[in-house]
């Protein structure tokens, strides 16, 4: 403490002018990020009538709960919350299992397949068959148009693995080796031993498989956009975006309808803020997590 | 362990066999755990491969690949001679180009001055503030820039107009010459905080001595940012600018998709946006094909002549 002001009080001019600026640029950064997330929210809880006067900016001028009860009316975008949910916590438990029973596989150096399984999943990090091959290969698959299409081409991601492997890399291998003294078989080694010293490792790859999840809109709109019945959040949220945007009509009625009686602008603000709240909640609690987990990442790359 | 050692006493082209298959069935659980994700892989990852097949076919789904038509290079000549590939391929660039600069330089700056800073709580704020736009989806980003540049109301026009910049609101969604630029500064917006995080972690693993010593020499304050702060992230910086020269060409097609309106989509079509057009909604499969190919062609060269650059200048390799 005591060198440290001693070095403050050292500071020069320059040094310090440069301090403020940082400062006031950091906060302008602040403002220039959150902004938009508060206008938003401002305008969705604000009368949307009055909204089309203008002029709102982080708080709302009359406010109401109007424009929230209109979408939550919407039968459509109740679905697509419901696919969205169901994909995002079913996809993440499946994408974190299987990423890390793969990666304790390919960190055990004695694994006789690591030779060749080890390339065999780096390789797909490099190259893709492309849309058209992979959109044909769903076709063949019979995926186009079910719910299975979300969870089966993203069961795993080789990326996740590489994350997970690099961290039971850095875990003591002797405490696999007294297990095995112990008579416990590989299974109950990952399950019992690896699994749980992962926490940290495997809470970053949830968070990035659930956002991945939560924010697809592409599948939706290239395999089961005939499907109502298996719409998701982010593909009616792009739907009613477009719809306005471009002026290409709105085919639904619920929605014709829902449009006639609050203005277009509410009804986006409300369901863009019912799509980003989640997310939003979630991530800050996780956020040492995370950064502990890019970072890994890209020392392995 | 121990098998092997026995193992080695007894002959050796009999015992390499048995020793293989005893030490398979020790470690079925690791084969148990494993051998269906190389099914999922092959399947999901390799499959596909085989389908570019259909590039030089006319291929119609209602039959196998191998029993199609077969007319080698007629789709990568009907490719190279539509004047439409041009401009898409020229829109690619000029986005990828443009986001490839930008995206490795504000986010250096970004993590130079977010070091500097000495109130810790108030960094973490800021790094907390800045990583939240990467969560988000891009429809909602998409929603949002359309929200904030629009003519009425829009926070830029307003904020330009209250300014005196501009008389009147600029129609910044309806011209072309404005879609590069907004979709270069979207990218920005949302994943400038997240691109930080590596630079951090690499400016924290830089040795404190080195900065104790250049303040011994007398070093202020942007010397030691010049000289010890930067070639102190020159590794990570040069390994991540190689990999990001791979994506030149394959830049995906959501921001775009999300963005563009039919009025400036001779700004916004970008290969994959080609590809997806004329492949599955004009259902033309085999020339939907070829243009992936392309593209994944293109990429690979990239790579490696990045790879080949970097090499001769620094004697190391990336891949």
């Amino acid at each position: 403490m005591s060198t440290q002001k001693g070095l403050l009080k050292q500071r020069s001019i320059g040094d310090r002018a440069f301090d403020i600026f940082n400062i006031l640029f950091m906060i302008t950064v602040g403002i220039v990020t959150l902004y938009p997330f508060l206008n938003v929210l401002a305008i969705s809880f604000n009368d949307s009538v009055d909204t089309v006067r203008g002029g709102i900016t982080i708080i709302p001028r009359e406010f109401t709960w109007e424009n929230y009860k209109t979408i939550f009316a919407y039968d459509t975008l109740l679905t697509g919350l419901r696919n969205t949910v169901l994909r995002t916590v079913l996809g993440t438990a499946i994408g974190v299992m299987t990423a890390s029973m793969l990666a304790y596989t390919l960190s055990r150096v004695d694994f006789q397949a690591r030779k060749w399984m080890s390339p065999l999943f780096a390789m797909t990090m490099y190259f893709s068959g492309g849309m058209i091959p992979i959109y044909m290969l769903m076709r063949q698959l019979s995926l186009i148009g079910t719910f299975e299409v979300y969870i089966l081409p993203a069961l795993l991601s080789v990326w996740n693995v590489f994350i997970v492997r690099s961290y039971i890399d850095g875990l003591p291998y002797a405490l696999q080796e007294s297990a095995k003294l112990d008579g416990a078989n590989d299974w109950v080694i990952f399950w019992r031993v690896i699994l749980p010293l992962c926490t940290p490792v495997l809470a970053t790859i949830a968070l990035f498989v659930a956002v991945g999840h939560w924010n697809a809109w592409f599948d939706t709109y290239l395999y089961n956009n005939q499907k109502p019945e298996f719409t998701t959040l982010q593909y009616e949220l792009m739907k009613v975006l477009q719809s306005t945007s471009t002026g290409t009509n709105y085919r639904d009625p619920n929605a014709q309808q829902a449009i006639a009686s609050v203005s277009p602008e509410s009804i986006r603000m409300a369901i863009t803020i019912v799509v980003t709240v989640p997310i939003l909640f979630i991530y800050p609690f996780l956020q040492k997590y995370f950064v502990k987990g890019m970072t890994l990442g890209a020392v392995k790359s | 362990m121990k098998s092997q050692t026995t193992e080695l006493s007894s002959p050796a082209n009999v015992s390499k066999t048995k020793r293989f298959f005893r030490t398979m069935v020790q470690q079925k659980y690791l084969y148990l755990m494993s051998l269906p994700f190389v099914i999922w892989v092959v399947i999901f990852s390799y499959v596909p491969i085989w389908g570019w097949l259909m590039a030089f076919q006319n291929y119609k789904p209602r039959n196998g690949i191998l029993d199609q038509e077969w007319v080698g290079f007629k789709h990568f000549i009907e490719l190279f001679s539509d004047e439409r590939f041009y401009l898409v391929l020229r829109n690619t660039l000029a986005m990828s180009t443009m986001g490839l600069i930008v995206s490795f330089t504000v986010p250096v700056i970004f993590a130079l001055l977010l070091n500097e800073l000495r109130q810790q709580f108030f960094k973490r704020t800021i790094q907390t503030i800045a990583y939240l736009p990467h969560f988000v989806s891009w429809v909602v980003v998409s929603g949002i820039v359309t929200k904030m540049l629009s003519t009425d109301g829009g926070a830029v026009n307003e904020l330009l107009m209250s300014l005196n910049l501009i008389d009147q609101p600029i129609q910044f969604m309806a011209k072309g010459e404005w879609f590069w630029g907004i979709v270069t500064v979207a990218d920005a917006w949302k994943e400038t905080g997240w691109n930080t995080i590596i630079f951090l972690a690499a400016m924290s693993g830089i040795d404190p001595e080195l900065y104790e010593a250049s303040t011994v020499d007398g070093a202020g304050r942007f010397r030691k940012m010049w000289h010890i702060t930067l070639p102190g992230i020159r590794t990570t910086f040069m390994v991540l600018f190689i990999l990001s020269i791979g994506h030149l060409i394959s830049i995906g097609f959501e921001k775009q998709f999300l963005l563009m309106n039919p009025l400036v989509i001779d700004y916004a079509e970008v290969l994959d946006l080609y590809a997806l057009n004329y492949g599955i909604n004009l259902s033309r499969y085999s020339y939907g094909t070829a243009i992936g190919i392309f593209n994944s062609v293109v990429s690979i060269i990239l790579v490696f002549l990045a790879n080949f650059i970097y090499k001769k200048v620094t004697k190391e390799s990336v891949i």
